[in-house]
C-alpha cells in the first residue's frame, strides 16, 4: 500500500471517513464508520444484510446524504461546503460535479434499456463531459473490447445475460475515467457461473492500479484482491485488515459466527 | 457423444392441420350478418346515399373540419405542455406546488367538460377586465375583454385545460414507471436532473405515456364536437348540423360527419403505432429480423467449422 501512495506522489487517501453516521428517521444504519482507503488500494466490505455497507458505499458519491461525522473523497468533503464553522447543503449541481469522477456499479446492472451496450457506455462522456461523438465511440469500442465484450456493442440489455450486462456496466462506470471506484454487490443477481466473468474484470482493474471499494459476499475474491477486508455488522466497523489475517483468523465472535456462515 | 450433422438430423415433420369446424361455422355466420346490414344500408332510402355522396366533399364541410383539427391540436398542445407541468408538480417535494396541482385535478377532472365550456362562454361576463402588473401596486397592461369575442380561443381555452388534467396523470404514471435503479445510475454517472429527465427518464416513460395519448388525441378529435357550448359554430360537427337544419336531412349528413371523424381517427391511429414502435426499442429480449439472420449464419458457420475438424 505504501508503494502506491508514493507512486502517485501524495499521501491524501483517496476516501477519509471520520465517524460517518446516516439514518433513515429514527432508524440508526451507520453509527460511526471510520475508516480509510489510499490511493490504488482496493477495499472490501463485508458483513451480513442490513448492516450498513450499501448505504455507506451510496454516502461516498452522495447518493444519501451524511447526517452526521465527515466524508472526504480526494480531500474534498462529499456533500457540503465548509465555510467557517458551518456547513453548506452543496447545489445538485456541485453534487453532480463530484460524482463524475466516481464510478458506481450497482447489484442490477441499471443499464439504459433503450440504448445499445454502446450508447450506455458513450451516454455520460457525451452529455456530462461534452466529449465528441466519435471520440467517445472510440474509446466505448475499447472499454467493451476491455470486458471482452467487443462483439456485443449493438445489442440492447435486455439481448445480454446478467454478467454481460454487468460487464457493460463496468464499461460506462470506466467511460468517466472515474478515480475511484464503487461497488455495491456486483455479482449477487448473478448466476453462478456468470459470477467469475465479472470478478475477472474487476481483479484487472484492481492489478491495473484502480482504487475500488467493493460490497460483496465473494470471499474468495476479498481474499484474493482485497488489501484491506473491513467486517460490518449493525451500522459500525467490527474488524478490519488484512484480508487473510481477518479471514483465517477473526478476533470477533460476530466476525467468527458470520465467517463460519459463509466460508 | 454423438454428434449432431445434418445428415442425421431427422426429417421436418408435416403433420395433417386440424379442422376448426366451429370457428368455421360462427366466421360464417358473422359474414352473413355483415352482408344482410351491408345490403340494408345500401337498399335503404333513409339514408340518402345521394345526399350523402352530394356533401362528403362539399367545401363548406372541408373547411369546418379544418376549424376541427385546428381546435383538436391546439388544444392537445396546451393540454400536454400544462400536464407535464402538473406532472412536475405533482411529483415534487414542495407540499404548496404538489397541493395545487391536486386542486387543479381535483376541479378539472371532476367536472364535465361541457360545463367547463358553457362557463367559458361565459367568462366575460364573470370577468370585466383582465389587469398586468404586480397586483395593488403597478399595472403594467389593462386589456377590456368586453368587447373580445373569440369563441375559438376560449374553446381551445377550455379544452386545453380541461386535456390538461388528464395528461397530467398520463405523465405521472409514466414518470413514476420508470425505476428507481435508472434514476440513480445517471445521477451516480454525474448527470444534472435535466439531464436524468431528458435522456434517461422520459425516453422510457414514452413508452407509458405514447398509448394513453394517442388515445387522448383521438378522443380529444370528437370533443371538439362540444364546443357548440362555448358556443362555437364553425367545426365540423356544428357546420353539418347547420346544413342539415337547412335541408331537412339529418341522416345523410351525420354520415358525412362520422365519415370525416373516422378519416382523421385512421390517421392518428397509424401516427401513434409507428411512435409506440419507436419507443419500444430495447424493450423486448425478441431479436430483430436482422439479428437473428445474423445469428443463423454464425451457427451454420461454426457448425461447418467443425465438421471440417
Amino acid at each position: 500500500m505504501n508503494e502506491t501512495v508514493t507512486k502517485n506522489g501524495t499521501d491524501r487517501p483517496m476516501v477519509k471517513a471520520e465517524e460517518v453516521h446516516k439514518n433513515f428517521g429514527a432508524l440508526k444504519v451507520l453509527r460511526g464508520i471510520t475508516l480509510s482507503v489510499g490511493r490504488g488500494e482496493v477495499l472490501c466490505m463485508v458483513g451480513p444484510s442490513g448492516s450498513g455497507k450499501s448505504t455507506f458505499l451510496r454516502c461516498i458519491n452522495h447518493l444519501e446524504t451524511v447526517n452526521a461525522g465527515r466524508l472526504y473523497v480526494d480531500g474534498v468533503l462529499v456533500g457540503y461546503t465548509e465555510r467557517g464553522d458551518r456547513l453548506y447543503e452543496l447545489h445538485p449541481r456541485e453534487a453532480a460535479r463530484q460524482r463524475r469522477d466516481i464510478g458506481m456499479v450497482f447489484q442490477h446492472f441499471n443499464l439504459f434499456p433503450h440504448r445499445t451496450a454502446l450508447e450506455n457506455v458513450i451516454e455520460a462522456p457525451i452529455q456530462v463531459k461534452k466529449i465528441k461523438k466519435a471520440a467517445a465511440t472510440a474509446r466505448a469500442k475499447d472499454l467493451l473490447a476491455q470486458v471482452g465484450l467487443a462483439d456485443k456493442a449493438r445489442a440492447y440489455p435486455a439481448q445480454l445475460s446478467g454478467g454481460q450486462q454487468q460487464r457493460v456496466a463496468i464499461a460506462r462506470a470506466l467511460a468517466m475515467d472515474p478515480k475511484l471506484m464503487l461497488f455495491d454487490e456486483p455479482t449477487s443477481a448473478l448466476d453462478p457461473e456468470l459470477v467469475g466473468e465479472v470478478l475477472d474484470v474487476m481483479r484487472q482493474l484492481a492489478k491495473e492500479g484502480m482504487t475500488m471499494v467493493v460490497v460483496t459476499h465473494e470471499m474468495g475474491f476479498a481474499r484474493e484482491v482485497a488489501d484491506q477486508l473491513v467486517f460490518m455488522d449493525a451500522g459500525v466497523v467490527v474488524e478490519s485488515g488484512n484480508p487473510r489475517e481477518v479471514l483465517a483468523n477473526p478476533q470477533h465472535e460476530r466476525t467468527k459466527a458470520f465467517l463460519s456462515k459463509v466460508l | 457423444m454423438t454428434t449432431g450433422t445434418v445428415a442425421t438430423e431427422p426429417e421436418t415433420i408435416q403433420a395433417v392441420p386440424l379442422r376448426h369446424y366451429g370457428r368455421w361455422t360462427a366466421a360464417a355466420i358473422v359474414i352473413i350478418l355483415v352482408g344482410l346490414f351491408v345490403y340494408g344500408a345500401a337498399t335503404n332510402d333513409a339514408y340518402d346515399w345521394s345526399t350523402y355522396w352530394k356533401y362528403l366533399f362539399d367545401q363548406r364541410i372541408s373547411q369546418a373540419a379544418v376549424v376541427t383539427l385546428e381546435l383538436t391540436v391546439l388544444s392537445m398542445i396546451l393540454g400536454i405542455i400544462l400536464g407535464v407541468t402538473l406532472a412536475v408538480m405533482r411529483l415534487s417535494p414542495n407540499a404548496v406546488l404538489k397541493s395545487a396541482a391536486w386542486v387543479y385535478l381535483w376541479i378539472f377532472r371532476g367536472t364535465p367538460v361541457y360545463v367547463q365550456l358553457v362557463f367559458w362562454g361565459l367568462f366575460t361576463s364573470i370577468y370585466q377586465h383582465v389587469d398586468l402588473g404586480i397586483p395593488f401596486a403597478v399595472q403594467l397592461a389593462h386589456f377590456n375583454i368586453q368587447g373580445f369575442d373569440a369563441p375559438f380561443t376560449f374553446a381551445v381555452i377550455g379544452l386545453g385545460l380541461n386535456e390538461a388534467a388528464y395528461m397530467a396523470e398520463i405523465v405521472r404514471a409514466g414518470i413514476t414507471s420508470v425505476g428507481e435503479g435508472q434514476t440513480e445510475a445517471s445521477v451516480a454517472l454525474g448527470m444534472t436532473w435535466v439531464q436524468t429527465m431528458r435522456r434517461t427518464v422520459l425516453p422510457q416513460a414514452m413508452r407509458v405515456i405514447i398509448p394513453p395519448t394517442g388515445n387522448e388525441v383521438i378522443s380529444m378529435l370528437k370533443t371538439t364536437s362540444l364546443v357548440v357550448a362555448v358556443p362555437l359554430t364553425t367545426d365540423l360537427y356544428a357546420k353539418t348540423r347547420d346544413i342539415s337544419g337547412v335541408i331537412f336531412r339529418p341522416i345523410p349528413l351525420l354520415l358525412v360527419a362520422a365519415t370525416w371523424y373516422l378519416f382523421f381517427t385512421s390517421i392518428l391511429m397509424i401516427g401513434q403505432y409507428y411512435l409506440e414502435k419507436y419507443f419500444a426499442r430495447g424493450s423486448t429480449r425478441k431479436l430483430t429480423r436482422r439479428q437473428l439472420a445474423a445469428l443463423a449464419d454464425a451457427q451454420v458457420e461454426s457448425m461447418e467449422s467443425q465438421e471440417k475438424r
